[in-house]
């Protein structure tokens, strides 16, 4: 039968008038047949040959998304966000860069954090000045695992709970309590996803990675992971004292010109992935963040 | 978007590629059998890997110890090029001994896991890859080292950005397949839940890789029990089945692994009542349609292994109990499923039995079908699929023996449409499963309609017969055949009325 006119069958054909189904008689011997749908197993081996293909499919398939090296270049361009300078030249490394530091940003503190539902979380928690007087009378510290209801008289109920029914690990690293103590002059805030800022250029220096990593404890703050919070306000955490102590050990081997138009005579820094335009006249606020911050070189 | 790895590389002829498949089927065929069959995605291109800093192929060589323990150092220390060492260290995990030695080294696993979580995007994708890299392992003791990443893979799966949010769904999928201390550890930490948030992404890739974790999931040995209920709780049943749905038209690879995660689903029947009332029977039954309308012959490469799973689903939900009520008497199913037989003949027969083992269930009950297969000229079809192959064969005289066992007006049909020439045909075949199906349908053709014993006998059919005398499986039904052919001619005269047959078989 050709093709097409079974195709014309599919858009419809006035069905026959029913015949009424014989009355269902039993085989006879040595005759065994009668009909019958068959249920068959996810391991039967009519499925043998289709689970090989599935198989082979799973083992060779590409996704859709090239190798970095492979990825099309565009012309380099600048994250747009105030005071942030990272230059890409492919639009996935800016997507991943835009939505891991920019997209949920908590707008009191600075901090960026992997993803909507942890920010609300903190907004509530260390923002909200309603939250610490509710919290006296009822459990409102919410359980971080999206799904679960249960919510705590206190970060460190929510804590266990986390550990216990959860199986998180203890040292859960977006589940840091808001630390009341100040004056710190070491801000450490050391790997914390939330600790590390859009313009805090002192992130991830390699003491304080490696501090973290391989459980050296070289300071105080390094302790079993309490953060330091941001404790004299949000200024303060732009201007990091370790900034210029640790310059030196920054990469200099990176250097990239710039090529955007408002920044031809500059030669900024790559510095892990934050690019520093010493003296960039971009804008006022960014003339007053870098303030103080020009790296000692 | 999603395809196949291009061939294997230079000097692959394509005599050689082929047989280089057909070694891979075999060894996947027997894994099957041994019930070991396990397979994982990779998101990595091979290309890629080479002459990235001149260094080639040499990298899958197993690293040194002393290897090992630099690449980590590297890692750790390196806050210039840290990148360049996550990259370095993630071509040596390609390896499977470089992966075991990795993460015996003390801290190793932990390093990865702070780096992953780190603030940089970039150092935190390169950690990402290495991890996936782990992931891939076929050493479920790799695996289980990674179970101190797993609360954070979910984690950035609440969040935004696509490549950070693909790779970990990879992994997981990975990781999931391999250990059930893995499963175990993220059961309790919610990967559900986060599941069944992403899936209303509309990201393509996203949805490829969450139908990807989603499928090794469910075919652990405890999904039935612990798994599907939670499953079957959240909202992802409704949407796997949109995105099957859907998948003619866009993101066809997640409707592939979604199609893959319903058929593990409908296998276990635990959930088919809730499939069936979310009506999964007639969305896939005009899925079909849909599809069977767009291939042809020669233009049918890609979807094989999205219709694959839909036939099962289709097949076992309309095996269950409820199946009968909740199909609708639609016609055009049983054309799709012609169109497809046809148009995947050869490039992939594996659709053939499958295809035929939904029409059994189809037309076993159901006098719809059957009249609808004669009346719309599809037994000419079903017929030359007879000499196919043994399984083929003798799922295709099921399908025959359903259509004659409903009663004479049909056994006259079979016989006008000249089905008996085929059958002498099969009773010579040296196969005593098929000729013994065979067997069955003359005796209904011969009960119903006794023409056609008239016209076997006139055939020759008779002598044919009598070479089955002595094998053991077939001698009674053989002789009883053989009483009904060649009875009196008077007893061709009958009335086909039911009273008449009883009558006759009374005699008999």
């Amino acid at each position: 039968m050709p093709l097409s006119v079974l195709r014309r069958r599919l858009r419809g054909h006035p069905p026959l008038p029913p015949v009424p189904p014989p009355a269902r008689a039993l085989p006879r011997p040595p005759f065994a047949f009668s009909p019958r749908r068959l249920r068959l197993g996810p391991r039967h081996p009519l499925f043998e040959d289709g689970d090989v293909q599935r198989h082979l499919y799973l083992r060779e398939a590409l996704t859709g998304r090239a190798e970095e090296a492979e990825r099309p270049r565009v012309s380099e361009f600048c994250c747009h966000i105030s005071g942030c300078s990272q230059v890409f030249d492919t639009l996935e490394g800016y997507e991943h860069h835009y939505n891991t530091l920019h997209r949920s940003v908590c707008s009191f503190c600075r901090r960026s954090f992997p993803s909507g539902h942890l920010l609300d979380i903190h907004i509530s928690e260390w923002h909200d000045s309603l939250f610490q007087i509710m919290a006296e009378k009822q459990n409102m510290y919410k359980c971080l695992v999206e799904g679960c209801a249960e919510k705590f008289k206190s970060s460190k109920d929510r804590k266990d709970h986390l550990v216990t029914v959860h199986l998180y690990p203890a040292d859960f690293r977006f589940d840091r309590p808001k630390k009341v103590k100040s004056g710190a002059k070491h801000v450490s805030c050391p790997t914390e996803y939330d600790g590390s800022m859009l313009m805090d250029v002192s992130v991830e220096t390699s003491e304080q990675l490696q501090a973290d990593h391989m459980e050296v404890v070289p300071s105080e703050s390094m302790e079993v992971p309490q953060p330091t919070a941001s404790t004299s306000g949000p200024e303060k955490r732009l201007y990091k004292s370790s900034w210029q102590r640790d310059a030196c050990t920054l990469s200099l081997s990176h250097l990239r010109c710039q090529r955007g138009p408002s920044n031809r005579n500059l030669t900024p820094l790559f510095v892990h992935g934050v690019t520093v335009i010493p003296g960039s006249a971009k804008d006022p606020i960014h003339n007053l963040l870098w303030t103080g911050c020009h790296p000692r070189i | 978007m999603w395809g196949r790895r291009r061939g294997a590389g230079p000097g692959g002829g394509a005599e050689e590629l082929r047989a280089r498949r057909r070694e891979r089927e075999a060894a996947l065929r027997k894994a099957r059998r041994e019930q070991q069959l396990v397979s994982k995605r990779l998101l990595r291109e091979d290309e890629a890997e080479r002459g990235q800093d001149g260094a080639e192929r040499a990298v899958l060589d197993p690293v040194l110890q002393g290897e090992v323990s630099e690449l980590l150092r590297g890692v750790q220390r390196g806050s210039e090029d840290r990148r360049g060492w996550l990259r370095r260290l993630r071509r040596a995990l390609q390896s499977k001994e470089t992966q075991q030695e990795f993460v015996r080294l003390d801290g190793a696993v932990r390093t990865l896991v702070g780096l992953f979580t780190c603030s940089l995007p970039d150092v935190q994708l390169e950690a990402a890859r290495c991890l996936h890299e782990l992931s891939h392992s076929s050493d479920a003791a790799v695996a289980e080292a990674c179970v101190p990443v797993t609360s954070y893979l979910l984690t950035y799966l609440s969040g935004h950005s696509i490549e950070l949010m693909e790779l970990c769904l990879y992994t997981l999928g990975n990781l999931v397949v391999e250990s059930e201390v893995v499963r175990k550890k993220l059961l309790p930490q919610g990967i559900i839940p986060v599941l069944a948030s992403c899936i209303q992404s509309p990201h393509e890739a996203v949805l490829e890789g969450l139908g990807y974790v989603l499928s090794q999931l469910l075919q652990a040995k405890e999904a039935p029990a612990e798994i599907i209920p939670l499953v079957l709780d959240s909202v992802l049943p409704q949407h796997m089945l949109r995105l099957v749905c859907s998948g003619l038209k866009f993101g066809t690879g997640a409707a592939v692994e979604f199609a893959w995660c319903l058929h593990y689903i409908v296998c276990s029947h635990t959930a088919n009542v809730e499939l069936m009332s979310l009506g999964a029977v007639p969305a896939l039954t005009s899925l079909l349609c849909d599809i069977a309308s767009e291939i042809s012959p020669s233009d049918s490469e890609g979807l094989e292994l999205l219709i694959c799973p839909v036939l099962r689903c289709l097949g076992n939900l309309l095996a269950e109990e409820t199946g009968r009520e909740a199909q609708p008497q639609d016609e055009r199913l049983l054309v799709a499923l012609f169109i497809i037989m046809h148009c995947y003949l050869q490039q992939h027969p594996f659709l053939i039995p499958e295809s035929l083992w939904l029409l059994n269930n189809l037309t076993a009950d159901e006098p719809f079908f059957c009249s609808a297969l004669l009346s719309m000229d599809l037994l000419p079809a079903l017929l030359q699929l007879l000499p196919h192959s043994q399984t083929v064969s003798t799922l295709v005289l099921t399908v025959l023996c359903n259509i004659a066992e409903k009663g004479p007006a049909y056994c006259q049909q079979l016989h006008q449409q000249a089905a008996l020439p085929l059958l002498l045909h099969v009773l010579v075949v040296p196969d005593p499963e098929v000729v013994g199906q065979c067997l069955e349908l003359l005796h209904l053709l011969f009960l119903h309609w006794p023409q056609v014993a008239a016209d076997f006998v006139k055939q020759g059919g008779h002598q044919t017969l009598e070479q089955h005398q002595s094998t053991p499986e077939l001698q009674e039904r053989v002789r009883v055949l053989l009483e009904m052919a060649l009875q009196p001619l008077g007893a061709s005269a009958f009335s086909s009325s039911s009273t008449a047959l009883s009558t006759f078989s009374q005699m008999t």
